[in-house]
């Protein structure tokens, strides 16, 4: 018990420390420079330029067709970019093919050897490397280990639980100790709880081995959670690339706001921008909208304010400052989630807004409901201002 | 209720239509062969001795049963009456060419479920084009390409590889080249039926841990074409024993096989009985195989599932 405090309170230390990408000493262990792929006419990639550092969990976010997946397999060597380069700890990966790279991939499909059985499977990758055989033995007991399936080593894959074998694959793809681990969307194929407990698991994994996971994903929930780094991939350019919190606290477009999470992205017109503090104005709401932020742009320009639903505040009184930064509308929806409430409310424009509160003591009557007039507020600093 | 009974009606029907034609058409000629295979050659009509007389009541029976006997097994299992050779060589001549068409089959089979998705019909169709034509045509086909004013020894020494024309027909050569030809579809379609519902990611991961391409192809995919393998060489296996066209039109006077053994002893020799028993043996000796195949089919089907 006492060694699994400690254990925690070091992978606490390095979480909290851990921005390679900030030092400008470090060099990155994946460098993608400039990489173009096509595919025929089609542009899958364009011109992607990403580093990523050693021992870094590293997320691809996207959409489906959104060039991810491509990026991944380009790493692993089953697609070649068609302009640029690939590097991987200084090494120009052009022409390597797959079985040469020191990079190994966990496939969405997990892509298990159905005629072996669980531990011929994950010996698969050190019996080509011609380990010696008791070596090989010890490496599986060990992986077997680690992904708590020592009793299922001899049974095939189509005896195993989607649970189980994700597992395999996570093991059979760690076996080799890969400098970086490829993981395409690993845990779709799994149910919700199993999926979150799974997330969590990954994350001490890789702590615990030192290794750089480079996961590819669709789920910006998953991604949030386990990965130091996002990159949101759309069209087959990368869109920004930030640690979750920045990416949902300052997304850098409209694309990025409304891909990660819920937002009420409001179309406004700059009036003034002073130092870090900027005001707009829009046409639902008689009241500008005063963002704290810098903003570079002139009077007048096209701007949209980001807000996201928890950030605002609702209440049936009408509150002291109607101001700035207010809506007044009535209720047109409410969905009860449990843990929170999701108020739509119209705005005399037709507008609606999405307003999210917890649900701090047990409810019964509800306070707020349809068609009540309620107002809308928010704090100078819980907006965003995009001008993309 | 009604529902229910007319419905186990219709089952049962369903059920019962191939067991009857099974009955009809496998089990009651087997039995007719068999009786045969029992019976002494006599110069009548029917050429076989005794006749079940039911007229004569019980006695008829028990008469027609004590004079059956299997004297023709042996026979035919003498050695010296040359059976036994013909059936091992039948064997090992079906034995070789099934490894032939093995490795023409395969490529083959590889090669169409590895080809783009929309070209899969069109080379499907392909092979099973040349079951248009008359199997015995295409087999006479091929007497006008090997007999040694045929095409291919004339298009050999027109091109001045050869001086003098090779003796391919009339030889074992002919033979695996009439077999393999012939049978490649049976070959081929449970080869490729195997290969083509293989997962491709699987020689990515293989790939991907370190595997090369071509070792991939004996680790992964080889291993898991097996059924396919089995199937496709069982298919050909079993019907190349007792094989009688090829080798009477192809082979030559000394090719021995036991389809030729049988027609000979059937409409040379005029025996009934000896060919009956000839057959009823050889059906014995592809029961083994035919087990095996139908064991691979059932591990198949669980597997499926």
């Amino acid at each position: 018990m006492a060694s699994e405090k400690t254990r925690k309170e070091t992978i606490g230390a390095v979480r909290r420390s851990f921005a390679p990408w900030t030092d400008p000493t470090k060099t990155p262990l994946i460098r993608f420079e400039n990489v173009v792929k096509r595919f025929g006419d089609f542009t899958a990639i364009n011109d992607v330029s990403l580093d990523i550092y050693e021992r870094e969990f590293f997320a691809l976010l996207g959409p489906s067709g959104c060039g991810k997946t491509t990026l991944m397999r380009m790493l692993a060597g089953f697609d070649e970019p068609t302009t640029g380069r690939v590097t991987l700890a200084g090494q120009d990966l052009a022409g390597v093919p797959p079985y040469r790279r020191p990079v190994n991939m966990m496939f969405q499909s997990y892509a298990l050897f159905p005629h072996m059985n669980v531990a011929d499977n994950i010996a698969f990758g050190l019996k080509q490397d011609k380990m010696p055989k008791a070596d090989i033995d010890a490496r599986v007991e060990e992986m077997l280990k680690l992904v708590k399936l020592t009793p299922f080593a001899k049974r095939k894959p189509h005896q195993l639980s989607g649970g189980q074998r994700q597992r395999v694959a996570l093991a059979r793809s760690l076996a080799k100790r890969p400098k970086v681990l490829l993981l395409d969307e690993p845990l779709g194929a799994l149910d919700k709880k199993l999926r979150e407990e799974t997330q969590f698991e990954l994350m001490d994994l890789q702590m615990e081995l030192g290794m750089t996971f480079l996961i590819v994903t669709h789920d910006q929930e998953e991604a949030m959670t386990v990965a130091d780094r996002i990159a949101v991939m759309n069209n087959g350019v990368l869109v920004q690339v930030a640690t979750p919190a920045e990416i949902y606290e300052q997304p850098a477009t409209r694309y990025v706001a409304d891909f990660i999470g819920d937002v009420n992205l409001i179309a406004c017109k700059v009036r003034s921008c002073q130092g870090d503090q900027a005001v707009l104005v829009t046409p639902i709401t008689s009241s500008p909208i005063h963002v704290t932020q810098q903003v570079e742009a002139a009077t007048g320009d096209e701007a949209w304010v980001a807000i996201r639903p928890e950030k605002l505040r609702i209440t049936l009184d009408q509150p002291p400052d109607i101001t700035e930064n207010c809506f007044e509308g009535t209720i047109w929806d409410i969905g009860y989630l449990g843990d929170l409430s999701i108020y739509h409310v119209e705005l005399p424009c037709g507008t609606r807004i999405k307003v999210s509160q917890p649900n701090l003591s047990r409810m019964v009557q509800r306070p707020i409901s349809w068609d009540d007039k309620v107002w809308v507020t928010f704090a100078p600093h819980a907006g965003v201002v995009l001008t993309r | 209720m009604a529902l229910a009974s007319e419905k186990g009606w219709g089952r049962a029907v369903v059920v019962a239509l191939p067991y009857l034609w099974l009955l009809a058409l496998f089990l009651a000629p087997f039995l007719i062969v068999f009786k045969i295979s029992l019976s002494q050659d006599v110069v009548a009509q029917p050429p076989y001795a005794p006749l079940l007389d039911l007229s004569a009541g019980w006695q008829g029976i028990t008469d027609f049963l004590s004079q059956l006997s299997f004297a023709n097994y042996w026979y035919v299992l003498d050695f010296s009456n040359e059976f036994l050779q013909a059936y091992g060589s039948s064997l090992i001549i079906a034995a070789i060419s099934t490894l032939l068409l093995l490795a023409a089959g395969y490529p083959i089979a590889y090669g169409m479920a590895r080809a783009p998705r929309s070209l899969q019909p069109t080379l499907l169709m392909l092979v099973i084009l040349p079951f248009w034509t008359s199997f015995l045509i295409r087999v006479y086909a091929w007497i006008g390409i090997l007999s040694p004013e045929g095409l291919l020894n004339q298009a050999l020494m027109g091109l001045g590889v050869i001086d003098s024309p090779l003796e391919i027909l009339n030889t074992d050569l002919a033979v695996y080249i009439g077999i393999v030809y012939s049978y490649l579809p049976f070959m081929v379609l449970p080869l490729y039926s195997a290969l083509e519902k293989m997962d491709m990611t699987l020689l990515e991961a293989a790939e991907d841990l370190g595997c090369p391409p071509w070792k991939a192809f004996w680790t992964i995919t080889f291993p898991l074409s097996l059924p396919g393998v089995a199937a496709g060489a069982l298919l050909c296996f079993i019907p190349a024993v007792g094989e009688f066209v090829i080798p009477d039109l192809l082979g030559g006077s000394d090719t021995l096989m036991i389809g030729k053994s049988l027609w000979t002893e059937f409409t040379v020799n005029r025996s009934w009985t000896v060919s009956s028993a000839v057959a009823v043996l050889l059906l014995l000796v592809l029961v083994v195989p035919i087990v095996i195949y139908q064991n691979i089919q059932q591990r198949e089907l669980e597997a499926g599932r």
